[in-house]
């Protein structure tokens, strides 16, 4: 017999990310999902992140490892909430992962939270996890070839972090050859240049990023006043 | 890596399909895949391969249709296809361009058989 199914592979990860992204939608809490590959700099890029907007944000941290609690404990001792996500040996973060991971964050007491996905430049790219962004870092080691080798993940970001800036004089990197190559394949994506463990163009990126949750918080907002208008409106 | 993953999701739902239906046998299982997804075909098949012995699915056929990646450019008002590394519009070389397609990942259908019934 033949039975026609027509149905998402990735289902029950879509249905459990709409439900993550509904809580943050209604939290009025902006989520960004980073990628990048092992060493890129994801842990030093959300530090100087946090250094740069903590005065202005409450933020948390979800660190996806495949093992360790390295990464979070390093975000708790600069008195960030952090949660570890150990994926024992799984290459991406999936949407039950940070369901669970966010049950134990108090949702409403938050304005950003930034999930580390387990390093790797192609699997996280297929799972959406709720997010309100996807960016990814590529460093300056890496080399300028990448955008090529891994088109995908370079496609799906909304913004692309080039990290270790300051090795620029001791590699062979092309940046314009870089810049070119990341235009093409997703011209909209702006590209951050930054070297995250000396706070260099931080302030650039974190500027991007509070437009962001700005116009997160004010969309949440709007919809809280609507809601109690309606309710006001019903009363009278 | 994560097609090992993806292959359980696949046949996971295919069960529960097959079983819903009353059938006891799957024979042939038919999904679609973006070319602009990180899905390799080759690595599916294999996963595929490894995954099915021992369940309703064994020595069944896995068939991939490849979708190919597909644009519109609002500017020019046409829709065209290309490959994942040059997606700007062919005709005015713009980037006010909506992607159509090429990003599936979906179960299509299954062929299914009830043996208790032969």
């Amino acid at each position: 017999m033949h039975i026609d199914l027509a149905k998402p592979i990735l289902d029950r990860n879509e249905r459990l990310a709409a439900e993550n992204r509904i809580r943050f939608d209604a939290a009025g809490v902006f989520v960004l999902d980073l990628m990048a590959s092992p060493g890129a700099g994801k842990t030093s890029t959300i530090l100087a992140t946090i250094a740069a907007l903590r005065e202005r944000y409450r933020i948390a941290v979800i660190e996806g490892d495949i093992a360790s609690k390295v990464d979070a404990e390093k975000v708790k001792a600069h008195g960030i909430p952090a949660v570890q996500i150990n994926t024992g040996g799984a290459c991406h973060l999936e949407s039950d992962m940070i369901k669970r991971a966010v049950d134990t964050l108090a949702l409403d007491e938050l304005d950003l939270i930034i999930i580390e996905n387990v390093g790797n430049l192609v699997c996280p790219t297929d799972f959406n996890l709720g997010e309100d962004a996807k960016v990814m870092i590529l460093s300056v080691p890496e080399g300028h070839d990448k955008p090529y080798k891994y088109p995908g993940i370079f496609q799906i970001s909304e913004a692309v972090i080039l990290n270790k800036i300051d090795t620029m004089p001791v590699f062979d990197f092309n940046e314009e050859e870089f810049n070119g190559e990341v235009h093409t394949l997703n011209p909209k994506a702006p590209i951050f240049r930054i070297a995250a463990t000396k706070g260099e163009g931080v302030a650039e990126w974190a500027e991007w990023l509070s437009a962001r949750i700005d116009a997160k918080k004010a969309a949440a907002g709007a919809v809280a006043k609507a809601d109690v208008d309606a309710s006001d409106g019903g009363a009278a | 890596m994560h097609e090992m993953g993806i292959t359980q999701s696949i046949l996971d739902a295919s069960f529960t399909a097959a079983e819903k239906a009353g059938a006891t046998r799957i024979t042939e299982i038919t999904v679609s895949i973006g070319e602009l997804t990180e899905i390799v075909d080759f690595a599916l098949q294999f996963a595929f391969e490894s995954l099915t012995p021992g369940t309703m699915a064994e020595g069944a056929t896995l068939v991939i249709t490849m979708v190919p990646a597909k644009s519109l450019c609002r500017d020019c008002d046409i829709e065209y296809f290309h490959d994942r590394f040059e997606m700007l519009c062919p005709t005015c070389g713009g980037l006010n361009i909506e992607p159509l397609q090429g990003r599936e990942m979906q179960i299509d259908s299954i062929e299914a058989d009830d043996d208790t019934k032969e």
